[in-house]
């Protein structure tokens, strides 16, 4: 079970968040103008990404908003959340020893406490690394 | 609300009619409460309205004096008197008072908030019957819930006061602690029999004595 850290709520079980597929994928600025090839593509062509991948999320069950999140496909590892609309932060090297799902930077498991967005997303953002060749597209 | 009148025999117009969602239930929370242990009934036909207006907008100040403030963070209840406000998400809210404030009992609830929403942005959405409303109240409550519930549950963290989106055996409801040992939940109609049988049955245990 992965623990969700919601910009919003807070730590949240994997359960309440329903899956939006990879961020970033722009509308095309002339639709029309595209050929059926084209349009498929942007329509259900999507990475496959080994290592960090930016993806969408929605909390469902709890606060019903949209954020974004970079997440290692291969140990799970969260390593930024980030609102809707924003850049995607620079992803982090890949851990030395890995092999364990490990939740967002956050501390608790309430949604009493709601951690900053600025503090999950810098804490990965001001690291200049790039993602490893062949992480990203 | 409806234009075209209702049959006298409707529970629109007969409201002892009405049939709560746990209807069936009532006599099993009955025999599966253990008193003074933990305690389990549904209360009936809450007014419930739900708000979706930003906080920061002339509309939402608006709204805000006529429910006693909007809840600012998850979590959060807030509103003076009979009707609290529970934050559902950054522009959503569920205003949650007594039967009578519903218009069909003459009360005036919905019509000012409506009146105070105006041409603003947002909505103001009569959901009454969307939710029923179970009472779990003893010193066992946080047990029974902590089976089902992943959420810190410990006052510590979650205080009497506090409301909260989740989940109960995998059915998402609101979960509001409204004192110490006592907790509101806010099930769909569709699950409160599912959910009402699951709680019944985590209840059970309590109701046999201790294993030394
Ligand atoms: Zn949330």
């Amino acid at each position: 079970m992965l623990l969700i850290s919601c910009p919003n709520c807070g730590s949240r079980d994997e359960t309440e968040f329903h899956y939006g597929g990879q961020a970033h994928v722009a509308y095309p600025e002339n639709p029309n103008e595209l050929n059926d090839r084209e349009w498929a593509e942007f329509l259900f062509y999507r990475d496959n990404t080994k290592g960090a991948f930016a993806e969408r999320w929605l909390h469902s069950t709890g606060c019903r908003q949209w954020f974004n999140m970079l997440r290692d496909t291969v140990t799970y590892e969260i390593q930024a959340v980030y609102p809707m609309g924003a850049p995607r932060p620079a992803a982090a090297p890949p851990a030395a020893e890995s092999g364990t799902a490990s939740t967002a930077p956050d501390s608790t498991t309430t949604g009493t406490a709601r951690p900053s967005i600025a503090a999950t997303s810098t804490s990965t953002a001001s690291r200049s690394t790039t993602a490893p060749e062949g992480a990203t597209k | 609300m409806a234009e075209t009148a209702a049959p006298k025999t409707s529970p629109e117009t007969d409201l002892s009619l009405r049939t709560s969602p746990a209807e069936l239930l009532r006599a099993a929370f009955e025999a599966g409460s253990v008193p003074g242990i933990v305690e389990l009934r549904e209360i009936n036909f809450l007014t419930m309205v739900g708000l979706r207006v930003s906080r920061d907008t002339d509309a939402g100040e608006r709204i805000a004096s006529v429910t006693g403030g909007l809840p600012a963070t998850c979590g959060a209840v807030s509103g003076t008197g009979d009707a609290s406000v529970l934050w559902l998400g950054p522009e959503e809210f569920l205003v949650v008072a007594p039967v009578e404030a519903h218009e069909s009992l003459g009360g005036d609830l919905i019509q000012a908030l409506r009146e105070a929403l105006g041409d603003g942005a947002g909505q103001v959405v009569d959901l009454s019957a969307n939710r029923t409303t179970f009472e779990l109240t003893g010193p066992r409550s946080r047990a029974v819930l902590e089976k089902g519930c992943s959420l810190d549950l410990h006052p510590r963290g979650f205080k009497a006061g506090t409301a909260l989106s989740t989940e109960i055996g995998n059915i998402p409801v609101v979960l509001w602690k409204t004192g110490d040992e006592s907790y509101r939940i806010h099930p769909r109609a569709s699950f409160a029999e599912f959910l009402g049988r699951w709680i019944l049955d985590a209840m059970r245990e309590y109701a046999s004595p201790e294993v030394p």
